[in-house]
Order: C-alpha cells, then sequence, then structure tokens
C-alpha cells in the first residue's frame, strides 16, 4: 500500500458492518426492488398536493398578473427573489460534496455525494421557478437568450448580471444533471442485471445506456469525473457570487457591498448542508442505511457547518462595521435603522437570522452535539430558516424604506398566492426527491465499493489489538506500516 | 468493424487481490485479453492489462477553448459590430464585464462536450444492447474475458485460469461489432511492453 492511500487505524472507517461487495449492492440496491413503504406513500401524496397547490398559485400570477403578490413598486424583490437565492445556495452543497470533496480526495464524500446531487438537481429546479416566473409575461421568457430576433435583432445586455444569472443558472444545471447521471450510470447497470421484473429490465437497460463495467470505460469514467469536478469547482462558486452580483452592482445601501461575493458562497454552503442533514437523516433511517451514512458522515457535514457559519457571522459583522466605517449616511441608515434596530419594522428578522445562522451552529463545537443525530436535524431545521431569513433581510431591509420616505413600504408580508408559490417548489422538491429515493440507487454504490477495503474491512479487530499494544509499539507499527 | 461470432473464455474472480496476478500470468502466456469487467474502479488496473492513458482530458481542454472563444467573439461582435449599444456611456468593448459568461460557456462547452465523448467512446446510449458476459460483473465479481483464436486451445486456457484462481470458468460466444469494444488496438502486447 503506498504512503498515499494511507488510511489511519484510528480513523472510523466509512462504512460499518464488515460488509462484502455483495452485500453493499444488496443493501443499498434492496429499497428500489421492494414495494414503497406506507410512509413514502403519505410522503409522496403531500409532496404532490403541495405541488399542486403551487401550481394553482403560479396559474393564478399568470392569469391575473403579479398583483397577485403583495409586492409592490418599493419592495419589488419580495419572497419571490428571496427563494430562488434560498433553493441556489441549498444546491451549492451538493456541488461542493461531490466536486470539492472529490479534488480534496475526502472518502467520506461516497457515502452521501449520490443524495446530495440529487438535492442539488432538484434545488436548482426549484430555483429556476422563481426568476422566471417573477417575469409577470412568462411566454417572453425565450427573450433571455441570444437568439437572432425581427428585433433588429437586438441582442441582450451582456453586462448586466441579470443576464448573467441566466448563463450561471442553466450552465449549473446541466453540468450538475451530466455530473449526477454519468456517475449514476454504472449504479443503474447494477440495478439492471439485478432486475427480475419485465418493467425494470427494461427501464434500468434504457436507463443504464448499456454499461457494462469494461476496464477501459472505468480509467474514462474517472478521467470524466476528475474533470468534471475541475470544472464545477469554479463554477458553484461562481454561480453564487453571480447571484450575489445581482445585488453588489446595484446602487443600493445595503446591497452595494463587495463583501458579498464570499459571504454569498459561504451562505450557500451552509444552508446547503443544512438541508443535506435534513434529508440524509430521514433517509438514513427510513431506507435503513445507517451503516453507509454514519454518525461520522454526520460529524464530518456539521464540521462544515460551524465553519460556514462562523464565516458567515465574521461576514455579517464585517458588514455591520463597514457600513458605520463607510461613513456613507445612507449605507449606515440602512444598517443601523432598518436592520440593527430591533423595534423597526423588520428588526426582528436581522435579529433571527443572526440567532439562526451565528450563534446556534456554535454548538457544534461539542463533539458530542455533533454527533448527536436530533440535535443535528433540529439544527438543519433552524439553518435552513436562519438561511432564508438572511436571504429576507438582505432583500426587504435595504429596499423597504426608499430614498423618498413617502414611498416608503412598511409592512410587506406575502400573499396567499406567493406562499403558495413557495410551497409548491417545496412540493416540486420534494416529489422529485421521492422518486430518486424509490427508483435510484441513494448511494453510490459502485465509489462505496472502491472505498470498502482501504476503510472499512476488519476496523474493529485492529482496534482491539491496538488498545492491547503500547503506544510506543504502535508507533512503530504505524511508521512501518506506513513507508512498505 | 465487420459482425462475426468470436469465441471467448470467461473466468470470474471474487478478489482483486487474485486478479491482478491472474491478469499479469494470461497476458505473459500470451493470451490476449478481450477485457475484464469490474464492479467498480480498480485502481492500477488499466496498467496492468497494458491498456494506453486516456486522453479524454485533451478533448474536454479543446472544448473549453472552443467555449472561451466562442463566448468572446460572439459578444465582442454583438457589442462592437452589430448593434453597439450605449450603456450609460461605458466602453462598447467591456471585456471585464463579459468574464462571468465567457467563463460559463467555457465550463458549459467542456462538460457537455467530454461526456458525449465519453458516451461516443465508450458507446454508451439509451437503448443500446450489449453482450454481458456476466450478470454479476456489476455487483461483486471481476470478470476476465479473454479471445480465442484459431490457435487458442480453450481447454489448456481454461485449466490455467483455473491455476489462476477463477471461481467460475465457461466458454462464450458473442457476436463481435462496434458495441463490444476494439481495445485490441488500446492494449499492447506484454512483450512489446516489456520489450523483450
Amino acid at each position: 500500500m503506498s504512503l498515499l492511500k494511507y488510511e489511519s487505524q484510528l480513523r472510523e472507517p466509512l462504512v460499518d458492518g464488515n460488509k462484502n461487495y455483495h452485500q453493499v449492492t444488496e443493501d443499498i440496491i434492496r429499497p428500489i426492488e421492494m414495494k414503497p413503504s406506507r410512509l413514502w406513500y403519505i410522503g409522496f401524496s403531500i409532496s404532490v398536493a403541495l405541488l399542486l397547490f403551487g401550481v394553482y398559485s403560479v396559474y393564478r400570477e399568470v392569469t391575473y398578473g403579479i398583483g397577485q403578490w403583495n409586492v409592490n413598486k418599493t419592495i419589488g424583490w419580495g419572497w419571490d427573489i428571496t427563494n430562488f437565492v434560498w433553493w441556489i445556495g441549498i444546491g451549492h452543497a451538493g456541488t461542493l460534496i461531490s466536486a470539492i470533496l472529490l479534488l480534496f480526495r475526502q472518502g467520506w464524500r461516497t457515502g452521501v455525494n449520490r443524495a446530495a446531487e440529487a438535492m442539488t438537481i432538484f434545488a436548482v429546479m426549484c430555483a429556476g421557478q422563481f426568476p422566471i416566473w417573477h417575469m409577470g409575461r412568462v411566454w417572453m421568457a425565450f427573450f433571455v437568450l441570444p437568439y437572432p430576433n425581427s428585433r433588429g435583432p437586438l441582442w441582450l445586455n451582456f453586462n448586466s448580471p441579470l443576464l448573467w444569472d441566466v448563463f450561471a443558472v442553466s450552465t449549473y444545471f446541466t453540468v450538475s444533471l451530466l455530473f449526477w447521471y454519468s456517475g449514476l450510470l454504472p449504479d443503474l447497470a447494477t440495478v439492471r442485471d439485478r432486475a427480475k421484473t419485465k418493467f425494470r429490465k427494461m427501464f434500468y437497460g434504457v436507463a443504464s445506456f448499456g454499461w457494462s463495467g469494461s476496464t477501459k470505460h472505468w480509467q474514462r469514467h474517472e478521467s470524466l469525473a476528475l474533470v468534471l469536478a475541475g470544472l464545477s469547482t469554479p463554477l458553484v462558486l461562481s454561480v453564487h457570487t453571480i447571484v450575489s452580483f445581482d445585488f453588489a452592482t446595484s446602487i443600493v445601501p445595503g446591497w452595494h457591498t463587495t463583501i458579498f461575493p464570499p459571504y454569498f458562497v459561504a451562505g450557500a454552503i451552509f444552508s446547503g448542508f443544512a438541508m443535506v442533514q435534513t434529508l440524509l437523516i430521514i433517509v438514513r433511517k427510513v431506507l435503513h442505511l445507517k451503516e453507509y451514512i454514519t454518525v461520522g458522515h454526520i460529524e464530518a457535514m456539521n464540521k462544515i457547518i460551524v465553519l460556514t457559519g462562523s464565516i458567515v457571522g465574521c461576514a455579517y459583522l464585517t458588514e455591520l462595521f463597514i457600513a458605520w466605517y463607510g461613513q456613507n449616511p445612507y449605507e449606515w441608515y440602512a444598517f443601523k435603522e432598518n436592520r440593527a434596530n430591533l423595534f423597526s419594522p423588520y428588526g426582528w428578522s436581522y435579529y433571527l437570522m443572526m440567532f439562526c445562522n451565528v450563534v446556534s451552529p456554535q454548538l457544534f463545537w461539542s463533539r458530542k452535539l455533533r454527533r448527536n443525530i436530533t440535535v443535528t436535524f433540529f439544527m438543519s431545521i433552524i439553518v435552513n430558516i436562519g438561511m432564508w431569513f438572511e436571504r429576507f433581510v438582505i432583500i426587504v431591509t435595504s429596499v423597504y424604506r426608499d430614498y423618498l420616505p413617502s414611498s416608503w413600504s412598511t409592512y410587506y408580508s406575502p400573499s396567499i398566492w406567493e406562499l403558495g408559490f413557495y410551497l409548491g417548489t417545496f412540493g416540486l422538491f420534494f416529489t422529485c426527491f421521492f422518486l430518486f429515493a424509490k427508483y435510484f440507487p441513494v448511494i453510490a454504490v459502485a465509489e462505496i465499493k472502491a472505498v470498502l477495503k482501504t476503510s472499512g474491512e476488519n476496523y474493529k479487530v485492529k482496534m482491539t489489538d491496538m488498545e492491547k499494544s503500547d503506544a510506543e509499539k504502535f508507533y512503530i507499527d504505524e511508521v512501518e506500516h506506513a513507508h512498505k | 468493424m465487420a459482425g462475426g461470432i468470436k469465441k471467448f473464455v470467461v473466468g470470474s474472480f471474487d478478489d482483486e487481490n487474485v486478479l491482478f496476478p491472474a491478469v499479469k500470468n494470461v497476458r505473459k502466456a500470451g493470451y490476449k485479453i478481450h477485457d475484464v469487467y469490474t464492479p467498480f474502479p480498480v485502481h492500477g488496473l488499466d496498467h496492468a492489462m497494458g491498456i494506453r492513458e486516456t486522453s479524454l482530458h485533451t478533448a474536454g481542454f479543446i472544448y473549453a477553448i472552443t467555449g472561451t472563444t466562442t463566448a468572446l467573439t460572439f459578444m465582442s461582435w454583438v457589442f462592437t459590430k452589430d448593434w453597439p449599444l450605449n450603456i450609460g456611456g461605458k466602453p462598447h468593448f467591456a471585456l471585464p464585464a463579459w468574464i462571468p459568461i465567457t467563463f460559463e460557456l467555457t465550463v458549459l462547452f467542456s462538460a457537455v462536450g467530454m461526456v458525449l465523448t465519453f458516451c461516443y467512446l465508450c458507446n454508451l446510449a439509451p437503448f443500446v444492447k450489449k453482450h454481458h458476459f456476466h450478470p454479476r460483473a456489476t455487483d461483486d465479481l471481476f470478470v476476465m474475458v479473454i479471445e480465442c483464436t484459431d490457435k487458442t486451445n480453450d481447454t489448456e486456457l481454461q485449466s490455467f485460469l483455473q491455476t489462476a484462481g477463477a471461481q467460475e470458468i465457461n466458454v462464450q460466444e458473442a457476436e463481435t461489432g462496434w458495441w463490444i469494444g476494439r481495445y485490441h488496438k488500446e492494449q499492447k502486447l506484454y512483450k512489446e511492453e516489456k520489450g523483450y
């Protein structure tokens, strides 16, 4: 074993329970081959119901116009763009797990990457809905594409961050989809080769593109995964950077700050990991995958949450400090009166954001709490709420008090159709996720098998042996072993 | 490539640590390995089989610079020649403002191009039917497929595989065609590789 591949014996195994290759296949593929549980049907029905409510809300908005929402001239970007940024941020964790952790050779990603990538795709799908329907005259949506038209051709404004967003989000969606699906091919082939029923044989036969597992194909597959990871890493950073440009390149007090790109990216990863936790804690329980998505995985993600949460907290304070230090009266007013003043109309949302995103994740400095599933699940919800409020604070508290006091919009709350649209995207997200969990392997089977031998085998035996031997001998063994 | 029925000797291994020496011995004995099918990427197996490195990443780079050029050329043409818009009196050739779109198109072209090339090279597409030598090759077996030529004595080869540690050995006939792969061009013979 080379030094680079060496895995410390003290590190927890990535897969518990001394599995062999066939058991891994069995454990992960079995839920696909069984009838879904009652819980699945209940969850799926609720999701479809929410989706239908969302479809109806959008129908009202398209038929009667944006007036169905409570946005007004002062607060033009209300819940709608808040939700857009929130969903797109959630998507970022999937790419971080699948791409950045692949480049950093983090073996633990294999347990969670498939589900996280699926989450990315569904979250980006949900995010895309908001700017599209916000256009109002949605039948003109194709105007955002640069195509030769009969109006000149009058091209698009390539200098506008809103157009950059169109390119960034659509590229992000395409690349994530390709990355996800190319990784799925070998696992779909595994399902195909085990299939007993005619439907399953046909469906997975088509879906697996005739994957055979040839050595040459694997070689290309690995090269493809590595380059796609290399491309996705700057891509994911660019996407939220560009989303932040939507705000930062404007001259609205509260938006016009250079800290936005890194602050948005850290926030996106923060909220994305929280969503991954919410989903995977449910998945590992419902599909009995506790040996694959171990407490070690949960802990690793909690570490990222405490890191990114603290970066976000640092950004909040920097932003506040610079607003004061910059001595621009409008900027300082936006921070002092619209946000930091608890008794201003939206002051509560600023403190809620601070509490959820900065204070509460600090619990995860404690190893005991990091490894507690209940605490983690609860925290993941708190963080998601906090990150939604971050976007709400940025958008609404910056614009509701205009330069002209007569156009101040002191209270904005969403209409039922605005709320319905948001709930509808939850419906879309969970409908897709339930279908994914039923018909696709939620864990990357082939990737788990590839890390199985280096990390899991006879782990416990080694640990007992080591506990017996003294520290000095242990050190010698470790060093000798490493240099073999 | 012309089709035709070919005979293959198929040996399945259940441990990659047995597979590696077996691959080496089979190649040393002068047999031609058609392919080894594995449930997951076994690192170093491509080298053991004498398969050359893939140049897929080079293709990715070419697609990437195509994307960069397309984006920059198109935006420059639109804003300086076809319809120069006056946006707040800023320069028409606004290179810094075009960086985001240029970057996105670079990534998009590269990713889409690479995936399509990958599917093309590996003959992957929906509705493609291939001959699969062993259904457990995607589960827990490492399936070595050796092509029989006129000179191959397949009983001898089978017992050779048995000693090499194969768990299951059989002879299969499969129609050769583009979908079965054309790695005879990729692989070097063991003698060529070692220089004797």
